[in-house]
């Protein structure tokens, strides 16, 4: 009897050597990876078990950090502050690559090909072009003006063919950069679409790209399939005749804005978000919100829209029915609301609490909480659907 | 020249002191301006502030972003009047928001002069 004991105990221990040597397989489609912006860290995450399966240091400054997955889903590349791109591996969890590839940095786009990581800079204001597999440098495209005024790059977004668009803050352009020839790439510049534009998307059909202006009322629209008509302005003059109010933290435009007919869209020093029809771009209706709308983020089956605020209402987050455009939620999950995600098919969306120190795994259905987890100083949240869909 | 060991650390402790006694000037000197620390709770909320919603444009680490840098170097030769007026009140034309409805006065010349030597949030 005794010897049976061992026998099957030494047969056990077999099995988990086994298993130490050959992980599990498990596939990456319901994973994904949280900035922690203080410690420099990211955190694998299961949307499946909402639970972190990994944390991942010494990715440096992510105080505005954001990230692009691989096209297998199995790699991140996250964008560092302070102009670092790390290449995570999210299965193994561990990180893979690192460079440091400029003074100051806010994020960056994948190709559509999957073969070229761009980074978005803001000093030396401009974009360079690495390879995917090594991260080494294949181009470095300087955002200088006819002048040969710098500007800091912001709102880069992957479009079909190899090709990025991206604005010019202090230019105050737009540039389209034709990456087919990844070390000549080639820029299509449009000059003057509007002062200060902050951030800009692209559609997930890759056909628009918006830019969103901080120094006027309204936002530049580029149509890629009629790109020889130009940027022309839309919802222009949103803000005539009203009180501005002050903004105090900028707005975040991805291609989440866009659901069914409408794209909503942050108003920039007003208290609402604006919406307008994705093919006329006549505005469609205003939505009076708590504060200064920071992400405007459409539900994945576009049936309703997610709105967080900027400081001093980051602790409210409210919920925009669409057949009827009125905010059907306003919901107090946390301190500091900085970012919002949700599954593959919308079924919860996670918010990060940057001032609780928590991810909030909320069900959209119900509006409840299903849990809420531990992270240090949370902001971006980016589940591993992103890698097959453009402008994210 | 190469200094014995004893010596090296002499030096090193009267660089030290050297440094605490500009430093202890300094603070003697924006007592007489009328610049006082505001109560240590207070303290924990503007670093908080500082580092959270002025890093969201500045950077967190201050070394700036969309907003310029605000670090002591950066600010270096810039009237510590105006930098108050400029947190207070924000500057037309750029995307700076006034600040006065989070802070007092005193409150903002306290976070300049922090910022003017160089205080890491």
């Amino acid at each position: 009897m005794k010897a049976m004991t061992r026998l099957a105990a030494a047969a056990a221990t077999m099995l988990l050597l086994a298993g130490c040597a050959t992980p599990a397989l498990r596939g990456s489609g319901d994973l994904g990876v949280v900035i922690e912006r203080a410690a420099g860290s990211v955190q694998v995450v299961s949307n499946s078990s909402n639970t972190m399966l990994a944390r991942i240091g010494g990715l440096g400054d992510l105080s505005h950090a954001s990230l692009v997955y691989s096209r297998d889903a199995r790699y991140v590349y996250v964008f560092g502050r302070d102009g670092g791109i790390s290449k995570v591996d999210i299965l193994a969890g561990k990180l893979v690559a690192r460079v440091l590839q400029a003074g100051n940095s806010i994020g960056g786009a994948i190709s559509s090909d999957g073969r070229i990581v761009a980074a978005q800079n803001y000093s030396p204001g401009g974009v360079k072009l690495f390879d995917a597999d090594t991260l080494a440098l294949l181009a470095d495209i300087p955002a200088l003006d006819d002048n040969g005024q710098p500007s800091k790059v912001v709102g880069l977004a992957d479009l079909p063919s190899n090709r990025f668009a991206f604005s010019l803050f202090e230019a105050g352009e737009i540039w389209v950069l034709d990456a087919a020839t990844p070390r000549a790439p080639q820029v299509t510049k449009y000059r003057n679409v509007g002062r200060n534009p902050y951030d800009g998307l692209a559609s997930s059909d890759g056909r628009y790209y918006i830019a969103g202006l901080y120094g006027d009322d309204g936002l530049a629209l580029l149509d890629n399939w009629q790109p020889q008509a130009g940027v022309r302005r839309i919802l222009p003059g949103y803000g005539q005749g009203r009180d501005k109010q002050p903004v105090y933290k900028m707005p975040h435009l991805r291609g989440w804005s866009i659901a069914g007919d409408y794209a909503f869209l942050p108003a920039i020093g007003l208290h609402e978000v604006l919406v307008a029809d994705n093919r006329s771009w006549q505005e469609a209706a205003r939505v009076p919100v708590y504060g200064q709308p920071v992400f405007v983020m459409a539900e994945p089956s576009g049936r309703r829209v997610w709105v967080n605020f900027a400081f001093p209402h980051n602790d409210t987050v409210q919920v925009i029915d669409v057949p009827t455009m009125q905010v059907i939620r306003t919901l107090k999950p946390g301190r500091a609301i900085l970012h919002m995600e949700f599954t593959a098919r919308g079924d919860a969306v996670w918010l990060s609490s940057r001032d609780d120190d928590k991810l909030v795994v909320i069900d959209t259905a119900t509006f409840q909480t299903r849990r809420e987890l531990p992270a240090a100083n949370p902001s971006g949240i980016f589940f591993s659907w992103r890698a097959g869909r453009m402008g994210m | 020249m190469k200094l014995p060991a004893c010596c090296r650390t002499l030096t090193a402790k009267c660089l030290l002191l050297g440094c605490c006694a500009a430093l202890f000037i300094s603070e003697a000197v924006y007592a007489d301006n009328g610049i006082v620390a505001p109560a240590p709770q207070r303290v924990a909320e503007l670093r908080h502030l500082l580092r959270e919603d002025c890093g969201a444009c500045h950077g967190l680490t201050l070394n700036g972003g969309l907003g310029s840098p605000l670090t002591a170097a950066a600010l270096a030769g810039k009237p510590g009047d105006s930098l108050v007026a400029t947190l207070l009140d924000g500057r037309p034309g750029s995307a700076m928001p006034p600040w006065r409805p989070f802070m007092s006065e005193a409150e903002a010349q306290w976070l300049i002069r922090q910022l003017q030597q160089g205080v890491t949030p």
